[in-house]
């Protein structure tokens, strides 16, 4: 495979949603998400009830790898920041440690220059904790740990999947 | 690229409809849309022009149960089968799990299989997979038109690698479920593997 096998922790999950958690405060957005590359949603924070996570993670993954395909025909590397732009509500999309897409949704209670300013900050705390989280599952792949869920399974358990 | 989620207990899955434009991918994802149960299911996006054809992708989630305590997701996606959205197919087959290449079986439609299934090989070795290594089911789709080609043919041409393969009916639904079940079971076989 080109590329390794995403995989989230309890202690990283907690460590990501207290540095997402503080940004929604400091940043006085309404909703914060982080989703991978692929598209799937990785945690999610503040009005999040409204919205359909799943969707929007999809498409956010898409419009980033859209725009990434815009930046090579121009000869950058990427656009690493996003900005739209609506009539109530806006989206800051950026792009964390090249591999994870960071979305904060905020209306006229904050600003443009606000988020920017805080999504830096925070964006640098969550690089350093992806960058682990990629090293300790790198390590765990090595050590072939056991730990894998879904190394017992058997074919009875994925055929009572679709019974 | 599958995405397990210790803290959630989620495992999450990514399976993308490649095939030459028409051959029915939307259709096949319209159908599993249609008749999954709803707290099963998620909402279907579909990025199309005005004529309905698809312009980026179509996208479904689908929750399918749990194994050993996780939640099992799958993430259906489609490509553009046009021909000139090259471009964009590329992008779709970021973190691929799962491949079902849907081949129209028209006689008329055989030289946009093949030239579509070469095109597949050529984009997933771009991003560094080998598609005989990955889960890869095809499906015949339309089998209920006059104008098919023999499942001989199409096998010759289409499936010389042997993997699993469906004869289908999108549009009434005919091997549909049989078609994304076994590419699933495929996808789920390989985590076990731990690759």
């Amino acid at each position: 495979m080109s590329t390794s096998q995403m995989v989230m922790y309890d202690e990283e999950f907690q460590e990501i949603n207290e540095v997402i958690e503080r940004l929604l405060k400091d940043s006085n957005s309404k909703v914060i998400f982080l989703v991978d590359k692929n598209g799937q949603l990785i945690s999610g924070v503040g009005e999040t009830e409204r919205f359909d996570t799943t969707s929007l993670a999809s498409l956010t993954a898409g419009n980033i790898a859209a725009t990434g395909g815009l930046a090579k025909l121009i000869g950058e590397k990427e656009f690493s920041i996003l900005f739209h732009e609506g009539e109530k509500d806006n989206l800051h999309i950026s792009i964390v440690g090249g591999r994870v897409i960071l979305v904060v949704l905020f209306d006229n209670r904050s600003s443009l220059g606000l988020v920017r300013l805080r999504v830096k900050k925070s964006s640098e705390e969550l690089s350093t904790i992806f960058e682990k989280l990629v090293k300790k599952s790198e390590e765990h792949a090595k050590s072939g740990s056991s730990s894998f869920p879904f190394a017992e399974i058997t074919d009875d358990d994925i055929d009572n999947l679709f019974s | 690229m599958s995405f397990i989620n210790y803290a959630s207990r989620e495992i999450n899955c990514k399976i993308v409809y490649y095939g030459p434009g028409l051959c029915g991918k939307t259709t096949n994802l319209q159908h599993v849309y249609a008749k999954t149960a709803p707290e099963s299911k998620g909402k279907m996006i579909s990025l199309a022009t005005e004529t309905e054809r698809t312009l980026f992708f179509d996208f479904l989630p689908l929750a399918l149960g749990e194994i050993r305590g996780f939640k099992t997701r799958f993430h259906l996606y489609t490509v553009p089968g046009q021909v000139f959205y090259d471009a964009s197919r590329k992008l779709i087959l970021k973190g691929v799990d799962g491949i079902v290449f849907v081949a129209d079986s028209q006689e008329e439609r055989m030289d946009a299989n093949v030239e579509s299934l070469e095109n597949l090989r050529h984009n997933l070795k771009e991003q560094g997979y080998d598609l005989d290594r990955l889960p890869y089911v095809v499906q015949y789709n339309k089998r209920d038109l006059p104008n098919t080609v023999t499942i001989d043919e199409l096998r010759k041409e289409l499936n010389p690698t042997n993997v699993p393969e469906f004869e289908a009916c999108a549009s009434t639904g005919e091997g549909v479920f049989e078609t994304l079940k076994a590419v699933a079971k495929l996808i789920l076989v390989d985590l076990k593997k731990g690759r």
